[in-house]
């Protein structure tokens, strides 16, 4: 299992549609993505109303837990995802 | 005749009869059903069908209006693949033996509790987008048709509220206008509005039924809707009418072409504005850009002191609808005729020459920051230049541009972004600002004259007092001369001059603004047209006629 932190530099946060893009990035991917956010919520990568329910915004650190599969490509592919998307 | 208001979303008028639009009423019984099986087949079958049809709205929404606009209905379509919607559903079939549209109602509703109870505005008003796929899954199971409630005729459509999807599938060459009870001016309705500059009204709270197939006078600059109105009403409003469709007729001559001279001098045309609710008239009066956009409107529609935030959403989704056009914002220029409660702004004998605009906004930093802060944080959105009104001195400009520099620091720190690329500029409408203009233009980016502020200041000639009409000349040359040698300062120190006063529109001074070589003119939306007509008659190769340039040496 490895973490790692990323800080949403979106001004809206992770709305609708980069939610929907990172669902389909760790779809993608073969380990299990969890994503936390800062008051301790957690929700499953793959579903797209838990990880917008977790209502992250500008500036929120999100903690990312990737579990199995090849956990080193995973969190690599991740933080390109965010640093592009997000 | 009943008149209604509400808020209207585009400043048009629209003219004919109501179509109250309605969707289907249904009740979902809650009986048990003996075999769920074909209850999750069924909510298969609509999943399936439903998810389809947004795919279909996401191409249709993409040609008319976009990708932004259009990634909503992928957001359905996704929604519809979620793993915890549809097993909070299927659940609901399989262990409370419920029907399939019952299930649907009852998880989507969760759902949309969930974004509803959330902190944020933005994540709130997804409520609606989850209640809108909802919806379209409960119509299909139920088999109800929801493609005639527009009906056949052009018609004034009037709605509780219009969801995404519903503003998408509607016949746009039947809409003459919207008018809905709820709704927001974040709203798809009012989104729909802007981008086809159709007249609507939002918030209207006289909404009713009996409405449907009355004739009826949607007045976008009154903010009203006349059911049945009286002939006088039908005649003045149809006259005015009759304007909007020639200019129509004008801009569909005109669109697209420069605003160039015969011999080949280009000027930059843009509009003032006063508020969201005429951003639609800017892109369709073919403006460059908006030279004068006053941010009053976010003063005058508060109750209190608008917050950072507040005033965010406001300029960032004006910046976004524009972008990439220059939308130049004038900060607060409260004050003299205009007032406001809870600025608790002392009464003045002279209130012209009083506690005004940036003396307010330099007096009162806290209040000043606010509004620069969620400009700086709205620029990432679009092309913004940010106006300083009622400048007299250098001292003045040094300052609001170090308070925008601390606010830079701040956000900075903050971790939150702004452009780099924000255009500063003033307003000169003061005689002092004419005088020190070659100063002051080595501070800022661009000049922009306020006509009719300088008028009243130069030639000391109230503008509110209707007794000194024999008197002032609003082509005064007094003036005239400070225009040009506004221009003229401006370009010794590479600062570029506009006009934002009403001098701008006035046609018969185009040629010589040309003459001094103003670089840009920002008028009324309605007058853009009739000036880029103007503009593309002028030869500037011939002799100006006289009187165009002895008034002004």
């Amino acid at each position: 299992m490895k973490t790692f932190e990323y800080t949403i530099t979106d001004p809206v946060g992770i709305h609708a549609r980069p939610a929907g893009l990172l669902v389909q990035a760790v779809k993608a991917l073969d380990s299990k993505v969890t994503l936390t956010n800062k008051d301790g919520k957690s929700a499953d990568g793959k579903k797209l109303l838990a990880v917008m329910g977790l209502g992250i915004k500008q500036g929120d650190t999100v903690t990312v837990t990737v579990d199995g599969g090849n956990e080193d490509a995973s969190v690599e592919a991740l933080e390109k995802f965010l640093k592009e998307n997000l | 005749m009943q008149v209604a208001t509400g808020t209207s979303i585009v400043n048009r008028i629209a003219i004919g009869r109501i179509r109250v639009y309605k969707r289907p009423e249904y009740k979902i019984g809650e009986e048990i059903v003996a075999d769920p099986v074909p209850e999750l087949k069924r909510f298969e079958d609509a999943r399936v069908k439903v998810q389809a049809q947004q795919n279909v709205l996401y191409e249709k929404a993409v040609k008319a209006a976009g990708e932004d606009s259009a990634a909503i209905f992928q957001f359905h379509a996704m929604m519809l693949d979620d793993d915890d919607l549809l097993d909070s559903i299927k659940s609901i079939i399989v262990e409370q033996k419920h029907t399939a549209e019952y299930a649907a109602q009852r998880g989507f509703e969760n759902t949309a509790q969930m974004f509803s109870e959330m902190d944020d505005p933005y994540f709130q008003a997804r409520s609606a987008d989850v209640m809108d796929v909802g919806n379209d899954i409960i119509e299909c199971l139920l088999g109800l048709d929801t493609s005639s409630l527009q009906g056949t005729e052009p018609s004034i459509l009037v709605a509780e509220d219009l969801a995404p999807s519903e503003t998408v599938k509607l016949d746009k060459n039947l809409l003459l206008g919207m008018i809905t009870r709820e709704g927001s001016s974040n709203s798809h309705t009012a989104i729909l509005a802007r981008s086809m500059n159709l007249p609507a009204l939002i918030q209207c709270k006289d909404i009713d039924d009996s409405w449907d197939g009355k004739f009826a006078i949607l007045d976008g600059y009154n903010s009203c809707v006349y059911i049945e109105p009286t002939q006088d009403l039908v005649d003045s409003l149809t006259r005015r009418h009759e304007q909007e469709l020639a200019q129509d007729a004008l801009l569909e001559h005109l669109k697209g072409l420069p605003n160039t001279t015969i011999d080949g001098t280009t000027v930059r045309v843009y509009a003032n504005i006063g508020g969201p609710q005429d951003i639609g008239n800017v892109t369709a009066n073919d403006a460059e850009g908006v030279g004068l956009f006053r941010s009053e409107f976010v003063y005058l529609n508060s109750k209190a002191d608008p917050a950072e935030e507040e005033q965010f959403q406001a300029y960032k989704r004006v910046l976004e609808t524009l972008a990439p056009k220059l939308v130049i914002i004038r900060t607060c220029d409260i004050g003299a005729d205009k007032t406001i409660d809870y600025m608790n702004l002392d009464k003045e004998t002279n209130p012209a020459l009083g506690f005004r605009a940036v003396r307010i906004c330099l007096t009162r930093k806290d209040f000043f920051k606010r509004q620069l802060r969620a400009l700086l944080r709205a620029s990432v959105y679009g092309n913004l230049g940010i106006m300083f009104p009622m400048i007299i001195s250098l001292r003045e400009v040094k300052e609001c541009k170090d308070i925008l520099a601390e606010c830079r620091r701040e956000l900075e720190n903050e971790g939150k972004p702004y452009s780099d690329k924000i255009q500063i500029g003033i307003m000169v409408e003061t005689p002092a600002a004419v005088l020190c203009a070659d100063e002051l233009a080595q501070e800022v980016d661009f000049f922009s004259l306020g006509t009719n502020d300088l008028t009243q200041y130069t030639c000391a000639i109230d503008r509110q007092n209707a007794k000194l009409e024999a008197f002032s000349d609003p082509h005064h040359p007094a003036v005239l001369r400070e225009i040009r040698m506004t221009v003229e300062a401006g370009h010794r120190h590479n600062c570029w001059v506009g006009i934002c006063g009403e001098l701008g529109a006035d046609l018969s001074l185009t040629e010589t603004f040309l003459r001094m070589g103003v670089d840009e003119l920002s008028v009324n939306p309605k007058s853009v047209l009739p000036l880029r007509k103007q503009i593309r008659s002028i030869d500037l190769r011939k002799p100006a006629g006289e009187g165009l340039t002895q008034n002004t040496q």
